[in-house]
């Protein structure tokens, strides 16, 4: 649906887009990942019209962004940061606005602003203007103006920044609901969201893919090792000596690093690493049987996007992870 | 057309529904109607006058009245105009909204020609308040006709215009008083040329004074239509739009 290829966009001092590539499918929801100045809305500017690229290829719906904008732009709802809207217009009349600009014929226009209103859930503030509007309607609104001609791609920018909890959850799950029609990429740089949202990632920084991948192979990928939670117990409340369970479960094969957690009441937590590419959950198991102990709790721990994120956009990190992954 | 009549209803609307219009409004009301006064009471003073001297009234009420308070009113457009273009495009580009106007299928000439347009309307429905002032003439007297007409033409081709001009400076700036003070200062220059050819008549103050928008006013406020006068404020018109699709387009190049 969207295809990018050796984007980049420079400004007269800096590059603020650097030679990426990627491709989007139809009907998925990707999150666009990155610092603040890591070239996201110029991307997503581009993708839209708004700004031509210095050099290589974006399409849209198979339309180039160059040659042919008119089809492009026809084929995308767009939600920049700021939500582009009238403060002195009543929210009905700016929809109307937009539905026409977006070429929406006299006789479906109507119908068409009703159905945007209900998606976005502001068709109880219709008739209010603008300018007296909450933040969270005000993006609801920015919502409905992007989806009123039912545009193929959906592209928003940093759709729940400035909202607060509640407006959040609510603008998360309105885009969800959106998925399946759309094909929707969203820019943020607030991780839970892409984790919740989003069925692929793609992580830029300092202008350049860092990483492009589904959530959970992101994830999986930049782990490499496999990491668990074991809680061990005595049978029928005996006492454990906490190191010698540390002792044991280093001796594992497989197994490179243990670390204590806190532990509850006769309740022993310890975090278990494996080597790369090692599974040490049945090993681990065992051995806190055969020692007689009781085996309450064996979870894998997953990295946090947060964590794969910070490694991928801090280089310094980024090195080590690598090492360490060699 | 049909996007180019979106954008004219949005932005008309967005004049009438905010106090500019009024404001504006009231502002030429007050000042034409003051000009208008004086204007008329010189003339009836003067009529008095030359009636007590025993002489006769040929006096003629267009030349008296109706010209000088024309020449007025196009001076005090020099006001408006900044007033009107400050915000059509500054606004859009200090609320972000020109990224709907980009990204939706409109091209830019449609947008330029919508808010050109809504930016004339508002000229004209403003300058038809001092038709008031000319109607009362014709409570008392005859005065002709035609050159009123062509006056008040001469007067929406100069508004035309600069409001032209006003509008592409106001793509230059997110600034809404930045764009109106320099619209301000484009006028008042336009204005002026004309001058230099008032002490200097060499070739290159009869090209600096052709570009003066006041020069090309007078004809019409005496009741001549002149093809050069209609052929520079046209290309004026089309001078401003075209820098102003420029301009839009370099926007998109830069920001």
């Amino acid at each position: 649906m969207i295809s990018v290829e050796g984007l980049s966009k420079r400004y007269a001092r800096n590059v603020a887009v650097d030679n990426i590539s990627f491709e989007v499918q139809k009907g998925q929801i990707v999150g666009f990942l990155g610092p603040n100045g890591a070239g996201k809305t110029t991307t997503m500017r581009v993708l839209t019209c708004f700004l031509p690229p210095t050099s290589g290829k974006a399409s849209v719906a198979g339309y180039d962004v160059m040659t042919q904008p008119m089809e492009v732009k026809r084929r995308i709802g767009y939600l920049p940061e700021t939500p582009p809207l009238y403060p002195d217009m009543e929210v009905y009349e700016y929809l109307q606005f937009v539905g026409r600009l977006k070429g929406i014929g006299s006789g479906d226009l109507n119908r068409r602003v009703n159905d945007a209103m209900e998606r976005c859930a502001v068709t109880d503030v219709r008739t209010k203007l603008i300018g007296k509007l909450s933040k969270g309607y005000r993006q609801r609104v920015g919502l409905a103006q992007a989806i009123i001609h039912n545009p193929d791609v959906l592209i928003l920018d940093e759709p729940t920044s400035g909202l607060d909890p509640k407006q959040i959850h609510e603008t998360r799950s309105l885009i969800k609901s959106l998925a399946g029609d759309h094909t929707i990429i969203l820019s943020t740089h607030i991780l839970p969201e892409v984790e919740q949202i989003c069925e692929r990632v793609i992580i830029i920084s300092k202008g350049k893919v860092v990483a492009t991948d589904t959530v959970e192979n992101l994830t999986n990928r930049l782990r490499g090792s496999e990491a668990i939670a074991v809680e061990v117990e005595g049978v029928e409340g005996a006492h454990v000596d906490s190191g010698l369970v540390h002792r044991r479960l280093e001796q594992v094969r497989g197994v490179s690093r243990v670390l204590p957690r806190e532990s509850r009441g006769g309740r022993l937590l310890f975090e278990v690493e494996s080597l790369q590419g090692r599974s040490i959950r049945g090993e681990v198991a065992r051995a806190v049987v055969e020692s007689g102990w009781n085996l309450n709790e064996l979870r894998p721990v997953a990295l946090s996007l947060e964590e794969v994120f910070l490694q991928l956009t801090n280089t310094d990190t980024a090195v080590a992870v690598e090492e360490v992954a060699q | 057309m049909r996007n180019v009549l979106a954008i004219f209803n949005k932005e008309l609307k967005s004049y009438f529904s905010s106090p500019i219009a009024y404001g504006l409004m009231a502002f030429f009301a007050v000042l034409s109607g003051y000009f208008f006064y004086v204007y008329v009471a010189i003339f009836v003073s003067r009529g008095v006058e030359s009636q007590m001297m025993g002489r006769g009234f040929p006096m003629d009420v267009n030349e008296w009245v109706v010209r000088p308070a024309l020449m007025n009113i196009s001076v005090i457009g020099l006001f408006l105009i900044p007033l009107i273009t400050m915000r059509v495009f500054a606004e859009e580009k200090s609320r972000g909204t020109i990224e709907l106007l980009a990204t939706s299928p409109v091209r830019d000439y449609e947008i330029i020609l919508g808010k050109w347009l809504a930016s004339f309307t508002l000229y004209a429905a403003i300058l038809a308040v001092s038709m008031i002032n000319i109607c009362m003439l014709y409570l008392y007297g005859k005065p002709d006709f035609s050159p009123i007409l062509t006056g008040y033409l001469g007067l929406l081709l100069q508004g035309g215009t600069l409001l032209a001009i006003g509008t592409f400076i106001s793509t230059t700036t997110r600034n809404q008083i930045v764009a109106a003070f320099a619209t301000f200062a484009v006028c008042l220059i336009l204005w002026v040329l004309d001058w230099v050819s008032s002490y200097e008549t060499a070739a290159w103050a009869k090209v600096v004074g052709y570009m003066s928008v006041i020069t090309h006013f007078e004809p019409f406020a005496k009741g001549v239509i002149d093809t050069k006068d209609v052929i520079f404020y046209a290309s004026m018109i089309f001078f401003g739009l075209f820098l102003t699709a420029r301009s839009l387009e370099s926007l998109r190049w830069r920001a």
